[in-house]
């Protein structure tokens, strides 16, 4: 063992901190997937192509402005208007525009549609952005790297992926629970969670809940893919990779689960990353079988709640 | 509506079949695809009868379309590779349908997806034994014997997807009337009841699964003996959510439904394609939520709607 | 046909206990129930009623005693093995395969008695049809046949609830609470038309009721529930005159308005 760690030491130090950045890039995504669950009822498909296109328009964004002359460090307010911009239009148009209409009807009408939304948007996303890879990797460099110190050896890692992207996760995280659990807006959005006609009935706009919940979830997806733009060069196909993660986040931690998601995304982003430095034949293996395994033992995910019906 | 409309709905659809096939020679290819992706989607019609959205099944799919493509070589027959095309998709839908019946609606949807996806990656990862993402050429074939020739060889395959789509039509049919179909409709409305009535919900439902991993596995077989070329794309998550697609295209309320989808589908995405290359799957995504919004019981309903009608 | 004196019980419950939280929904549950006999279970809500319907069905498991059926421990079995013994239930809510018509609903009953496993016979083939005819018409439900089970209205439903239970031609029969949602004015004739359906074929019966006349009327023996426990068990004329259970229980359901 101690032969094994000092030999691949720093290859696990490297995968673990690239799993964290990784696996708060999902919680971002995840997280948005499981409160539009909460409300809607409906597993959003196209909500991976919401991240793709809040990272298209991130990069995009900041290429232009750029070169404009806009000084490197408001790059980081370009992502934040990136996500603003994507979920404020887009989640808005989806939901009043193609969801509503929708509510109510069986359950595999819904997922299509969002099927069908999917499909539209990465169409979408190749006639606007092309099929060549997009990169703006500014704001992350503009960081730098710090040493991370890891046993004995130190690892030089970008700060953005250390400090901003997991800092931001986190902050999404705390200040969701604050906001879900502490404002009256909040209350009402758990209380349309739990029970949406007794909600309606004490005269709660379900309406208008649906919509902010899903505009919210949209941005927060967005913001993921804006967070992510400057640690890689965007490909199509990133939104199709994303949703399914979520899925599995999502799955993993169990329904409407909002500090469990972020547990689980850890789960993926850790497993995965050290598939990728370990094993890479198992990458794209490796959260479906974590998500297999805790479903084998835990049929409602690892912080699902066991629903038993009345009879 | 009488019980003999359908099966005459189908001789009139197979004879229109035969006849477009031989009036339009590349229609013969494109129509073998519909046959073969509808036998696929009348097995995903058994489950959504349990209220059941399948979101992986284009695993069996790819599952018989590399059990084609690997033992062409020593067994060049497809009188003798379908058997063992069922077989390998039998004994999976078994194994993993052990497993997934024990979930239920978003559960079973995104368990379903995660093992497709699991089977995606190992197509595309172990590149000695599947080539990857280059995928395999199908070794030429003999038919009931006969050589491989250009015309006779797609007449064959096309007869021969034609008798196996007529057939299991008509195997779904009567399955759907028997007691166990009925039972199986009742795990959609009142899973609790058949249990008091002493029905094994999760027994009828595994049969079910099994019967639909084995046309999966078939629609697979004859796709890869259309194609002559497998690659692990079969068995990605967006070939899942392209078989529920056809299937609420065409309508579930019939077993004629999914084969209708599956020819439309088909050639929309032929016209499609050749009138804009980089559009094919946004008119596709557009189709499909018309038909949601417009049509949610598809093309059947229409057809259904039309026969109640002059009746 | 009083039960103390038919020999063996053909269901027994001994010291069920299930607790909710800090709710005792069965706290120590001694009940015989005799062959032949109908036993009337009442008792405000939330008594427990049901829950002891769910641990005899399997759909429950008390976290102590025991539950023997025909003299053998039905403990730990799954709702489908105790239907099998001869065990059926009906639900206070119908539970009713709401996109299949009430015929397909009664004869999915029969299907599941006689042979379910048969993949490519007609589940309405002619000797399960007229089997599934004739036991609606016995419910009066046979103009009904053909409506789906989620248009009828509430006291149909009830009724095709029982019937599906009836079709399994159990030996025991627990019913919770039969009569409600049946209109007023139908009451009396639904319960004559069951039991008579129910002694014809020698079912004993259990039944929830929170109707005095049906129970006065119907019962052999009565058993008050109240907070998880048995309070007073016997002969409908002396339980129900008895001063106790008439301010207790009978006093709280008048007053309650049970819907």
């Amino acid at each position: 063992m101690a032969g094994w760690f000092s030999e691949n030491g720093l290859l696990l130090g490297l995968a673990l901190l690239d799993g964290l950045s990784y696996a708060a890039l999902v919680f971002m995504v995840a997280v948005g997937l499981n409160l539009v669950f909460g409300v809607l009822r409906i597993v959003n498909v196209a909500h991976g192509s919401l991240f793709a296109i809040g990272a298209y328009t991130a990069a995009s964004l900041g290429l232009f402005l750029s070169a404009r002359g806009l000084p490197p460090a408001a790059g980081y307010a370009v992502l934040l208007l990136a996500a603003v911009l994507v979920g404020g239009v887009l989640g808005p148009v989806i939901e009043r525009g193609v969801l509503r209409r929708v509510y109510g009807q069986e359950d595999v009408l819904q997922l299509l549609v969002t099927f069908a939304l999917f499909m539209i948007l990465e169409d979408v996303q190749k006639l606007i952005w092309g099929v060549q890879p997009l990169f703006h990797d500014a704001p992350m460099k503009f960081l730098g790297t710090v040493d991370v110190p890891f046993g004995e050896d130190v690892i030089p890692f970008t700060a953005y992926q250390i400090f901003v992207v997991p800092g931001v996760a986190v902050a999404t995280l705390a200040g969701l629970a604050w906001f879900l659990r502490r404002t009256l807006t909040g209350r009402v959005i758990v209380a349309v969670t739990t029970d949406k006609e007794a909600a309606t009935a004490m005269g709660i706009d379900a309406a208008k809940v649906t919509l902010l919940t899903f505009t919210f979830g949209a941005a927060l997806a967005a913001l993921g893919g804006a967070l992510a733009s400057p640690t890689t060069s965007l490909v199509p196909g990133v939104g199709a990779q994303t949703i399914v993660l979520s899925f599995a986040v999502v799955a993993i931690a169990g329904l409407g689960q909002i500090e469990g998601a972020a547990l689980s995304a850890l789960m993926i982003g850790m497993g995965r990353s050290i598939a990728v430095y370990f094993e890479p034949e198992l990458e794209v293996v490796v959260p479906y079988l974590i998500m297999v395994a805790v479903l084998l033992v835990r049929p409602q995910g690892l912080f699902g709640v066991v629903e038993t019906r009345r009879v | 509506m009488n019980r003999l409309v359908e099966p005459l709905l189908a001789l009139a659809a197979t004879a229109l079949l035969v006849l477009a096939a031989w009036a339009v020679p590349w229609l013969k290819f494109v129509l073998t695809i519909a046959l073969a992706k509808g036998l696929a989607v009348l097995g995903i019609l058994l489950l959504l009868r349990a209220g059941q959205v399948s979101f992986g099944h284009s695993m069996f799919m790819a599952l018989g379309a590399y059990t084609v493509a690997f033992l062409a070589p020593q067994v060049p027959e497809a009188l003798l590779l379908l058997p063992l095309a069922v077989l390998f998709s039998a004994v999976a839908g078994l194994l993993i349908g052990l497993f997934v019946v024990r979930y239920r609606d978003i559960f079973f949807s995104m368990l379903n997806l995660a093992l497709c996806m699991v089977f995606y990656s190992v197509l595309e990862k172990f590149y000695a034994i599947t080539k990857g993402t280059d995928g395999i050429r199908v070794t030429p074939i003999t038919i009931a014997g006969q050589e491989p020739g250009r015309e006779t060889q797609e007449w064959l395959i096309f007869g021969l997807a034609l008798v196996l789509a007529v057939g299991s039509g008509l195997l779904v049919r009567a399955y759907l009337a028997s007691p166990m179909g009925r039972a199986l409709a009742g795990i959609k409305t009142r899973e609790t009841r058949l249990e008091f009535i002493g029905v094994p919900a999760r027994r009828v439902l595994l049969f079910a699964y099994v019967l639909s991993a084995v046309m999966g596995g078939c629609g697979g077989a004859l796709l890869a003996m259309t194609t002559r070329h497998v690659t692990p794309l079969l068995s990605y998550w967006t070939a899942s959510g392209e078989l529920v697609f056809i299937l609420i295209l065409g309508g579930a309320g019939s077993a004629l439904g999914p084969f209708l989808g599956a020819a439309a589908y088909e050639l929309v995405r032929v016209y499609a394609a050749a009138l804009v290359a980089d559009a094919w799957q946004m008119i596709l995504g557009g189709v499909l939520l018309a038909v949601i919004l417009f049509a949610p019981q598809g093309l059947w309903g229409i057809v259904a709607g039309r026969l109640r009608g002059r009746a | 046909m009083k039960g103390k004196d038919m020999g063996a019980p053909l269901l027994a419950a001994r010291g069920l206990r299930l607790a909710f939280g800090g709710v005792k929904a069965a706290d120590g549950i001694d009940l015989d129930v005799m062959p032949g006999e109908f036993l009337a279970i009442i008792g405000p809500n939330g008594a427990g009623k049901t829950t002891f319907i769910n641990m005899a069905t399997g759909y429950l498991r008390p976290q102590a005693g025991s539950i023997a059926y025909d003299g053998h421990s039905i403990l730990g079995l799954a709702p489908r093995a105790i239907v099998r013994r001869g065990i059926a239930r009906s639900f206070q809510l119908p539970q009713l395969f709401t996109e299949h018509t009430v015929l397909e609903n009664a004869a999915l009953a029969i299907a599941a008695r006689t042979g379910l496993w048969s993949p490519l016979a007609r589940l309405l083939r002619p000797g399960i049809r007229a089997e599934a005819m004739a036991l609606l018409d016995r419910f009066g439900l046979g103009p009904l046949a053909g409506v789906r089970a989620d248009a009828l209205n509430e006291g149909a439903r009830k009724l095709a609830d029982i019937a599906m239970a009836v079709a399994l031609q159990p030996r025991l029969l627990l019913m919770d609470e039969p009569t409600s949602g049946v209109a007023t004015a139908e009451k009396m004739t639904v319960v004559e038309t069951l039991v008579r359906v129910l002694r014809q074929a020698g079912v004993t019966a259990v039944f929830v009721e929170h109707d005095m006349e049906v129970v006065a009327r119907f019962a052999d023996r009565v058993a008050v529930w109240s907070q998880g426990r048995i309070l007073a068990l016997g002969p409908p004329e002396q339980v129900l005159a008895d001063p106790v259970v008439r301010r207790e229980v009978i006093g709280i359901e008048a007053g309650s308005g049970h819907a």
